[in-house]
């Protein structure tokens, strides 16, 4: 790991200014990937600017219609949010599947959602939710977020503040993890709203994470597990690697839909 | 029996593990020297590359370096080479092709991770960090990293193999097995990859080499399974010092798996550079990624194997081609594991009257390859239990009573392929583990399964081993560059302590337990009162190691020989004491007494008789008490056992659950039954790991290791392992005939026996005749779609 400059700003504004500043620098809200990659020589950032410190940048509000998470908030926190745990039951449980103990209460939601990894938990549920995006700038619709591969909507220096979860009738989260890493080899999240919307987020699969549209259009009409399965993923746009091919991930993408769809509450 | 709760036979706590859960133990890397300096290995990026020019003009000047070593340096030096301690004859009568293995590449590299320079700084980091300053002009060439490929290929690994075979090596009667195939009225076939596997010790490899100027004499310290060993190819084949101005201390080790068997360039450069730099003692301590890049790994076999049966379904003959990928270089005893390892076990637990089996042994553009848990006995027991479970499918009949009817019966039993089984009852086996896995309901839980969307599938897995590879007159007729005895010495101490000095290395298996329990039961004395000192060529008087399961077969009976001289001497010293013949004194639960009297003298009191001297005449009984042994034993121990698989697969996803797990096996006695049952469970779970998980991937195109981290290469973890109320232990026991103590070795068993089990389970559950392993999701998926595909 080379030597870097450490900065721990009390605002988003003196951690936007030093973004400006720094040479090569980079925000940290976790560290959980940056870190391994610094470690590995993948990245060598001249400024690290921790995010964590930022008064009020963690916590968690539950209304009537949404659940509203601070970007600093760690994985732990939402996964063991009674409040969370009972407007959205299937987004305290996916937190709490991400990584292990350790990463769970270092992560936090924002540096995930910004890191957008194609294998995070996160974008699946954002999307499945129809999450907004808040930053210190402007909200994003998550539809409008994830753009590819570790892209997002985000500009230079753009810091996300808090994640807006509109509460379903009922959702579920289902994943299938990578054997060795326990990323999402696939993981599925899905939701129906009130007025019988259903939204249908898939991460792991592609380059970046995006909506079923055949699943949904297919749960729209009948939701149903078997509605959901019986629909076949073209596999096309879909990752191959050594541990999945895309026609494994396609047929991951439709089980683990009617799984969810049968879990859901 | 002395004490039964610390003598042989008593699962006691192990003695070791306090002080290694409370972070006391003591690692080479927790060892520091003054003045110490630090190594970091500059490694080759390509898989095949000559070496153009090599700038360290720029490097030698960054901060703290104290010292740039390459190639050229090495060899100006004269400090031979690695070397392989086993040669092989080849069909034809030819030696093996042993291409150059130098410390330090010169002229050419041949893997990912091969050494290229070492940089030798005030810190690790500055070490670091002056190696990316190292300019390297490298000529890429082409690499084959594929074992099936590499004799077609037109890479050329090294110029000693044309067409990069190290040997083509065979055992058996070639047209006898020709002629059973001849007359076969059944023929089974199978393609078998046995995939390649990365050892992943806890503790990662490391050295600290360091020259005494005042002396003239070096000392490592090095992860090593057999300091002895190491000391004596570092003396007599890299010439770097005589033996005697050579130290190797194995201080604490963290595992090693056969992985810290060989010798290895980092600690022989480490001790080298050591008097190259004014005698500063140099540490370097690899990191994961280096583990996953150059420890030796394991496996990767290419496999076609056939069995012949008659009108009968009896086994009349067996046929195996193997090509064995030894990676880039020979390591320490690559040889002899495809080899005397792997076919001499080719019969398995069978009556085969013909078997013959050749091996192809390549060079590919990889790590090498060498000795992991198993070693060879893994890869013959694969072959073994596909072909016969595979045979018993097609014959239709019953897995457990086609091998029941096919099992040696009577013993000593001569197989066709060396080795000569001493003691067993595979029938025994068979039935308890058919009985402690309830294998007559297995269809009721199928139906059950079934009901949840599951595949349920048995699997059987009756394997033999060979421990304890002996005698060493033997074993150098085979081509071995080493004796495998083993040494051991007993210090009585005046007060009637003892320590135990064994050649045989503790690194997870509980010696200092074990070893300590044969001398309560022989001199009764107490576990406490008891020291077992390894790992130091200092301190030992000499020793070949442990790995293989032969520190209890060979290490333990050499300390019994010496314990029985103990118990001799202490007898002459006891009797000229109580003034009575040695005829006359009995020794019995530490306490000797004389026949027909009330005389008794308690062992302490003897042993401090022995070094008081004046109750003897010390002309006639040498004062002390400490006696030496080396053993060298008659044979092999053949340790066997039926383990029984039962595996779920998910349907929609092929995702594999072992459901339950039964080991059956016969180590003759035990000496601690705990320890034992962990040892199994281990073993089974790095079986487990080979079936469902683990396999290294190197890209075709680029050469580069794909599985280079923990986020790839998938090492077993706990919620992979059947649960524990589900993974049963049994045992049998025909003691071993060769072996005072009757024992056998237990160290590799679960490895050797679990892959097939797991993969007979999976074929059976899902009805495929082969899967590759890993089995993984995908794996089984894809069989599973291809089989429905066919069904269409």
């Amino acid at each position: 790991m080379e030597n870097f400059n450490y900065h721990r700003p009390a605002t988003t504004t003196a951690a936007a200014a030093l973004m400006k500043k720094g040479k090569d620098a980079k925000y940290m809200a976790g560290g959980h990937t940056l870190l391994p990659t610094m470690k590995q020589g993948l990245a060598a950032p001249t400024d690290i600017i921790d995010l964590t410190a930022i008064k009020n940048f963690s916590g968690i509000k539950v209304s009537k219609t949404s659940v509203s998470i601070k970007a600093g908030t760690t994985h732990m926190e939402v996964a063991t949010s009674k409040e969370i745990k009972k407007a959205i039951p299937a987004l305290a449980e996916m937190a709490g599947k991400i990584g292990g103990v350790h990463v769970r209460h270092k992560g936090t939601i924002g540096g995930s959602v910004a890191n957008a990894d194609p294998a995070a938990d996160y974008p699946s549920a954002c999307l499945g939710l129809g999450a907004t995006i808040e930053t210190n700038k402007r909200k994003i619709e998550a539809d409008k977020f994830f753009t590819g591969m570790f892209a997002t909507a985000l500009k230079d220096g753009e810091i996300i503040t808090a994640v807006h979860f509109p509460i379903p009738k009922k959702s579920a989260h289902q994943k299938f993890p990578n054997p060795a890493s326990r990323y999402a080899l696939t993981g599925v999240f899905v939701s129906q709203d009130a007025k019988g919307k259903v939204r249908v987020g898939v991460t792991g699969a592609a380059a970046t994470a995006f909506r079923a549209t055949d699943i949904e259009a297919a749960l729209s009409k009948d939701f149903s597990a078997k509605s959901a399965t019986s629909v076949k993923i073209a596999s096309k746009s879909l990752m191959t690697d050594m541990h999945a091919t895309a026609a494994y991930r396609a047929n991951l993408i439709s089980v683990l839909a009617g799984r969810a769809v049968a879990a859901a509450k | 029996m002395a004490d039964t709760k610390t003598g042989v036979g008593a699962s006691v706590r192990r003695k070791e593990d306090l002080r290694f859960i409370t972070g006391k133990g003591n690692y080479t890397d927790d060892i520091n020297l003054k003045d110490q300096t630090y190594a970091y290995f500059l490694r080759s990026p390509h898989a095949h590359a000559t070496i153009k020019s090599i700038n360290t003009a720029k490097a030698k000047k960054m901060p703290g370096v104290v010292g740039i070593f390459v190639g050229e340096d090495v060899a100006n030096d004269k400090l031979g080479g690695l070397i392989c301690g086993w040669g092989i004859t080849s069909k034809d009568g030819s030696g093996m092709k042993a291409g150059p293995h130098p410390v330090l590449a010169q002229g050419k590299v041949r893997y990912v991770g091969d050494h290229v320079a070492v940089v030798i700084a005030e810190t690790k980091e500055q070490a670091r960090t002056a190696a990316q300053a190292i300019v390297v002009s490298y000529g890429v060439l082409p690499h084959v990293v594929d074992a099936a490929k590499a004799m077609k290929s037109k890479v050329q690994v090294h110029e000693v193999a044309s067409d990069n075979r190290v040997f083509n090596w065979s055992l058996g009667n070639e047209e006898a097995t020709n002629a059973a195939f001849k007359n076969a009225a059944h023929v089974t076939k199978l393609d078998i990859i046995n995939n390649r596997l990365i050892p992943n010790a806890m503790e990662p490899r490391a050295a600290i080499g360091s020259y005494d100027t005042g002396t003239e004499s070096y000392t490592l310290y090095t992860t090593s399974q057999n300091p002895h060993v190491a000391r004596l190819v570092i003396s007599a084949f890299h010439g770097l010092a005589p033996e005697h101005k050579l130290r190797v201390i194995a201080p604490d080790v963290g595992g090693g798996f056969g992985s810290k068997i060989f010798i290895y360039a980092e600690e022989v450069v480490c001790v080298w550079a050591s008097k190259h730099i004014g005698g500063r003692p140099i540490k370097w301590t690899g990191d994961r990624s280096e583990a996953f890049l150059a420890d030796a790994h394991g496996r990767d076999h290419v496999t076609k194997a056939e069995l012949a049966m008659d009108a009968s379904g009896k086994i009349t003959g067996m046929r195996v081609h193997t090509i064995a990928a030894l990676g880039a270089y020979l390591s320490t005893f690559s040889a002899a594991v495809p080899t005397y390892l792997y076919g001499t076990l080719m019969s398995g637990q069978y009556d085969i009257p013909n078997i013959y089996v050749e091996v192809d042994a390549v060079y590919t553009n990889t790590a090498p390859v060498d000795a992991y848990r198993g070693a060879g006995r893994p890869e013959a027991t694969y072959v073994v239990e596909r072909l016969v479970e595979t045979a018993a499918r097609e014959l239709k009949q019953d897995p457990a009573e086609f091998r029941r009817r096919s099992f040696v019966k009577s013993f000593p039993h001569q197989t066709p392929v060396i080795m000569c089984y001493d003691a067993g009852d595979y029938g025994a086996a068979l039935d308890k583990a058919l009985e402690m896995s309830d294998y007559k309901n297995f269809a009721k839980r199928k139906a059950e399964s079934a009901k949840n969307g599951k595949l349920r599938g048995v699997g059987f897995s009756a394997y033999i081993e060979a421990c304890g590879i002996a005698p060493s007159a033997a074993v150098g007729s085979l081509g071995a560059g080493v004796g495998l005895w083993e040494s051991a010495e007993v210090r009585v101490n005046p007060i009637g302590t003892v320590e135990i000095l064994t050649g045989s290395h503790s690194h997870g298996q509980g010696h200092e337990t074990t070893f300590a329990q044969l001398v309560v039961e022989k001199l009764g004395v107490d576990i406490n009162s008891v020291s077992i000192v390894h790992g130091d060529t200092d301190k030992v008087q000499m020793g070949m190691g442990t790995y293989g399961s032969r520190s209890g077969a060979v290490g333990m009976h050499a300390i019994s020989k010496a314990l029985d001289k103990i118990e001799a001497k202490a007898k002459r010293v006891a009797a000229a004491v109580m003034e009575s013949s040695v005829d006359d004194v009995e020794f019995k639960n530490g306490t000797f007494t004389v026949k027909g009297t009330d005389k008794k003298m308690a062992f302490g009191e003897v042993a401090l008789q022995a070094y008081l001297g004046h109750k003897f005449n010390s002309s006639e009984i040498e004062i002390g008490l400490k006696e030496t042994a080396f053993h060298d034993p008659a044979n092999f121990v053949f340790p066997a056992g039926v383990h029984i698989c039962e595996v779920e697969v998910d349907v929609d996803t092929g995702l594999t659950k072992i459901v339950d797990y039964t080991a059956v096996d016969d180590f003759g006695n035990l000496i601690n039954p705990m320890i034992v049952e962990g040892q199994v469970q281990g073993g089974v779970a790095q079986g487990i790991g080979q079936a469902l998980l683990e396999g290294a991937v190197y890209d075709e195109d680029s050469g580069q290791l794909l599985t280079g981290s923990f986020m790839d290469y998938n090492m077993p973890r706990a919620a992979n392992m059947p649960s524990i109320e589900n993974f049963r232990l049994g045992f049998t026991c025909t003691p071993c005939p060769t072996n005072p103590m009757g024992m056998k070795g237990c160290g590799e068993a679960g490895a050797i026996a679990a892959p097939p089990a797991v993969i007979n389970a999976i074929t059976n559950a899902i009805g495929v005749r082969e899967i590759a392993m890993p089995a993984t999701p995908l794996t089984v998926w894809t069989a599973m779609q291809a089989n429905k595909k066919a069904a269409e």
